[in-house]
């Protein structure tokens, strides 16, 4: 363990659960996409939501086009008993975190953190230029997929990468989704193939972009005896730590991640052996950039749930990530794993979590 | 050109308002209870559903009871007939104001519902609105029933007696 890891109470991931991933759910609203994704985390583990002392959400008004939806939400979990609550407008994964600091404090032993949000009802490219600065840069509505290709253009010209790469990812996510009952794109197409396809902006094809995808994920935590009551093999973080970078996309080095860098050195991902890393890399090649200012080697097997390349439930890939991290050290294919969230434009924010088996 | 516009930019003086007009457009998905509330005005009723623990009925219902959080399956079909438990006479103009002023809003508790419902009490002078009114839904010819509130045109009252305070004294 790392020296930062020392510091911490140990916090583990008691259960996981995600819906699943669609191109649109135009059945449920959301209160009736979260309920069973609620259900299912308290009831792998035999308890209720009396058995937690703090809940906390992650979601976006801006996805739904209403106010307060996060409060909307809670209808999923009920108000009674009544307990301490708290949103993000974030990523699931900063709920997460958010959850992790409280339970540092000693005070309570078990939190619920779950997140939503459904990208099909509004034009998401659009959607995520209001995430950009509001005076100089989204008055010009510069779109995601846009923006992306220019930060996928200046990796490729600083020859860190090749558009041949983005479709090694794309096709090595795809397939690994196989294997992942919940994820949205499930295919096993290889690479030369992809490199047909047509570009949607040069130098991204369609195969290098995320799928719009509608969908909820939830974590219990726990600390102390919970944490061994409620599982044989409780999975603790070790480490865990997030970092921004300024808003103006033109004062970064869009080809590489400080933030991820210094996150994943605080979190102490170098302190040991990483066997999977599961990356919140919207776009292919941002894959490369996060794995490098992670330090990952040749040998960590990235993405194996398939990714966000797979499925992108905006709000919760992050948290799912962290999930799925989790369930592949619970199941013992992996003894210790890192686990990535991003949010804003071009990896403007990155979250690091390291989780290691008993 | 690029001398000409720093020039006239200097004479303009500092911006200090910007106007950045945005507009999105969403769909919106009810959801599979509040489906059937919206098929149920379609039809000239109104669906609420029971909560399974706490037997609470919502009106609409949004498919979970927000006290227990457990989904809400059992339809429950509501009275036409309901009492007002609070409401406001609104005297005051607004933009887009569709009925003439004074109106009054109400809170309407349908019988069977644990719920307010809001809606305009009309056929009565403002000055004669009070708590416990029994009251009951007008709607719109059967041709011009959607599946949306504008199928309700308002509440008038029965001629029932008032309701006693104790029926909808929790409701408030």
């Amino acid at each position: 363990m790392s020296a930062a890891a020392r510091t911490v109470r140990p916090v583990s991931i008691a259960s996981f659960a995600q819906s699943q991933n669609v191109r649109k759910d135009d059945e449920r609203n959301e209160v009736e996409g979260l309920m069973p994704v609620i259900a299912e985390v308290f009831g792998n583990i035999g308890i209720t939501k009396a058995d937690v002392g703090f809940i906390c959400s992650g979601s976006t008004d801006y996805l739904i086009g209403g106010p307060f939806s996060f409060v909307m939400a809670l209808d999923a979990v009920g108000v009674w008993p009544p307990k301490s609550e708290s949103h993000v407008e974030m990523d699931g994964a900063w709920a997460l975190y958010e959850a992790w600091v409280l339970l540092q404090e000693g005070e309570i032993d078990a939190a619920l953190v779950y997140s939503f949000g459904r990208s099909s009802l509004g034009d998401l490219n659009e959607i995520l230029t209001l995430q950009m600065d509001p005076y100089y840069e989204a008055p010009l509505w510069p779109d995601i997929v846009s923006l992306s290709a220019l930060q996928a253009r200046a990796l490729i010209d600083a020859g860190k990468a090749t558009e041949a790469d983005f479709a090694a990812i794309a096709s090595r996510s795809r397939r690994d989704a196989l294997a992942n009952p919940k994820a949205q794109v499930r295919n096993d197409t290889a690479p030369e193939v992809l490199l047909a396809d047509d570009y949607v902006v040069a130098p991204l094809r369609r195969h290098a972009l995320p799928p719009i995808t509608d969908g909820a994920a939830a974590i219990v935590l726990a600390a102390g005896d919970k944490a061994l009551e409620w599982s044989d093999r409780p999975v603790w973080i070790t480490g865990f730590d997030h970092r921004m970078e300024t808003h103006s996309l033109g004062a970064r080095d869009l080809t590489s991640s400080p933030s991820t860098a210094k996150a994943a050195e605080v979190a102490g991902v170098a302190a040991g052996k990483i066997d999977i890393a599961e990356i919140h890399a919207p776009f292919a090649h941002q894959e490369i950039i996060v794995a490098e200012a992670l330090g990952l080697d040749d040998s960590v097997v990235i993405n194996p749930s398939g990714g966000p390349l797979a499925a992108n439930p905006m709000m919760s890939a992050g948290l799912i990530r962290i999930g799925e991290a989790a369930e592949r050290i619970r199941s013992g294919q992996a003894d210790r794993a890192v686990a990535h969230a991003t949010s804003g434009p071009c990896l403007q924010q990155n979250l690091v979590c390291v989780l290691e088996g008993a | 050109m690029a001398d000409e516009l720093t020039t006239d930019a200097a004479d303009l003086g500092p911006v200090t308002t910007l106007a950045t007009p945005i507009r999105l457009d969403f769909d919106f998905t009810p959801g599979v209870a509040q489906s059937r509330f919206l098929r149920g005005l379609e039809q000239g009723k109104f669906m609420g559903q029971r909560c399974p623990s706490c037997n609470q009925v919502y009106v609409p219902s949004r498919g979970s009871c927000p006290t227990d959080g457990v989904p809400t399956t059992e339809d429950v079909l509501l009275a036409n007939v309901g009492t007002v438990t609070t409401y406001c006479v609104v005297n005051v103009p607004f933009a887009g104001q569709s009925i003439e002023i004074p109106y009054i809003c109400a809170q309407v508790l349908l019988d069977g519902a644990n719920v307010s419902f809001m809606g305009l009490i009309q056929e009565i002078p403002t000055d004669q609105i009070r708590m416990g009114m029994r009251v009951e839904a007008v709607w719109v010819d059967e041709s011009d029933l959607t599946p949306s509130l504008a199928s309700v045109r308002y509440f008038r009252p029965t001629d029932e007696p008032d309701a006693d305070y104790d029926t909808y004294k929790e409701y408030l």
